[in-house]
């Protein structure tokens, strides 16, 4: 029987993985300087000099989507990797052993799901003031009962499979069993919900920026807030808002595809590789 | 070896009654004894109870499951620990799920090694190469490195019991552990079980309902009925002479079968 290939993980992981070596290529190399003014060269169009045009400041746009994109994405990473993390082992250790602790942590979780999140982020870094670690702080935390919820609801299903009860009875510890046997038969789950918190949390970071609260302009580019600062120059210089709008569709759509591939589960299932070889 | 005397188990979770009410068992190194009865008699929770998986939170277990001078109940969850997978080996019903469907064959079977021995990774895989040529699996090489959906459902169970007995433990536990598979897998796992026994010396605690597979491997019988051992005995013994009311309905629902099929 011939399956037929997971072409949202392969669109996905080719679109991200373009994406992503544009990204790190903007880390060492631009076009531009990013920060470079020129009064001679302002708002122009694209053109083979400059592929994106340049803003009001006469700055190389495809240089600042560049670093901008690098800003956003960092701060994405950095931020899903603490949501994930500790929302990873708040959810296994509610959903394994369940009882009293876990509905008091899931009902605070509950509370904190209540609020948009992105009201939330918004308020807090407000308080915090912006910066590129405040926003990964705030959004990291903010991430947390996302994860916590989906790994628990996993770890709840799985605690009660006969391979768990098996391990049990061959003297594993509770550590084990979770992170040895557990954790890798809920990766399909827990990975589609990373490319989703990534999703978001480039949203956020752009929203933010977008609001004036996130990024700040000294910083570095980032792509919130080149939207916010292209919409004086909506009709006479659309590109400004189409580079940076685009940039931020792209990388939410490699991640979209990808986590809808990847709980598609066969592609995790071991067999199938080896057929694919 | 081991004794268990007026174990009683009641669940909290608004289940009626006790699951098991009383029993007293006894058994020696290299011991055979079957337990019998019908779903609901209290075998496997008797069974769950001596492996130290009935959860304390929802049940109240009273007596004393005496293993080797301790008492099993007594014991903390480390205690028990030490001794699940090295002394006492349990094996499920269930081959088809009860192995990690993503871990390799080999690590399962050498998990328990890991877990109560300091050896090296090359030690633990001969250890488990032996055990799997033991048990009977296929191309042991081969298998070390399979996944448990490349198996077929005996070898799975032989995986299971590979794992349970690597140790070379003092007591195997097997809750119907031929009960899910086909009948010829089933006289194969028999075989292998008696020879681990008369070889090895390992005493099994056999739970099944199939009264014809008891009589195959053990030498001696407990009839559980709602939770009470109603009779006890030698196999032979017990099946050609059975005393109590619902012994002898369970020999004659066999044997009524028997002419049906002759």
């Amino acid at each position: 029987m011939r399956k037929t290939p997971n072409y949202n993980l392969i669109f996905g992981c080719t679109l991200t993985a373009i994406t992503v070596s544009v990204i790190v290529l903007g880390f060492f190399w631009t076009p531009f300087d990013p920060d470079a003014m020129s009064s001679a060269e302002k708002s122009m169009a694209p053109s083979l000099k400059h592929l994106l045009g340049t803003d009001n400041f006469g700055r190389d746009i495809l240089s600042r989507v560049m670093e901008g994109a690098g800003t956003t994405l960092s701060i994405a990473f950095l931020a899903v990797s603490i949501g994930a993390t500790f929302g990873t082992i708040i959810g296994a250790l509610t959903g394994y052993f369940g009882g009293t602790a876990d509905e008091i942590i899931m009902r605070i979780n509950d509370a904190i799901t209540a609020f948009p999140s992105i009201l939330l982020a918004l308020v807090a870094v407000s308080i915090t003031g912006g910066g590129k670690t405040n926003i990964i702080i705030v959004l990291g935390i903010l991430f947390i009962p996302s994860f916590a919820r989906v790994v628990r609801g996993e770890f709840a299903k799985q605690r009660d499979m006969d391979y768990v009860k098996n391990a049990k009875l061959m003297g594993v510890r509770h550590t084990r069993i979770m992170f040895v046997h557990i954790l890798p038969n809920i990766a399909p789950v827990l990975l589609s919900a990373v490319a989703i918190g990534f999703n978001n949390a480039v949203l956020a970071e752009a929203s933010m920026s977008f609001l004036g609260v996130g990024i700040r302009p000294t910083e570095s580019a980032s792509l919130g807030r080149m939207l916010l600062d292209s919409q004086a120059y909506l009709f006479s210089a659309p590109w400004q808002a189409l580079s940076a709008g685009c940039a931020i569709s792209i990388l939410i759509l490699g991640f979209s595809l990808i986590s809808e591939g990847a709980s598609y589960r066969p592609m995790w299932r071991p067999t199938t590789k080896r057929r694919r070889k | 070896m081991l004794d268990i005397k007026n174990l009683t188990v009641t669940f909290n979770d608004g289940r009626p009654g006790m699951a098991v009410k009383g029993i007293n068992l006894h058994m020696e190194a290299g011991d055979t004894l079957g337990l019998v009865g019908e779903s609901g008699s209290g075998k496997t929770v008797t069974a769950l109870t001596i492996a130290g998986l009935i959860e304390r939170d929802n049940a109240t277990v009273d007596g004393e499951v005496i293993f080797e001078g301790k008492n099993l109940l007594k014991c903390t969850m480390d205690e028990m620990r030490l001794l699940q997978g090295k002394d006492i080996g349990v094996i499920f019903q269930e081959p088809m799920t009860s192995l990690d469907p993503l871990m390799k064959i080999g690590r399962q079977i050498e998990e328990t090694v890991k877990l109560h021995f300091k050896l090296k990774a090359e030690e633990r895989r001969n250890m488990a190469l032996e055990v799997m040529k033991l048990v009977g699996l296929p191309e042991p090489d081969m298998t070390y490195k399979k996944y448990p959906h490349q198996l077929s459902g005996g070898q799975r169970q032989r995986a299971m019991i590979a794992a349970a007995f690597i140790n070379h433990p003092k007591l195997l536990i097997l809750d119907e552990p031929t009960t899910a598979l086909d009948v010829t897998v089933q006289a194969q796992i028999i075989d292998l079980l008696k020879r681990l026994n008369e070889k090895c010396g390992v005493s099994l605690l056999f739970i099944s309902h199939d009264l014809r597979v008891i009589k195959r491997v053990c030498k001696k019988v407990a009839v559980m009925y709602n939770g009470e051992i109603v009779e006890y005995g030698d196999t032979e013994q017990v099946f050609s002479d059975p005393q109590h009311e619902y012994t002898k309905e369970l020999v004659a629902a066999v044997s009524a079968r028997r002419k049906v099929n002759a």
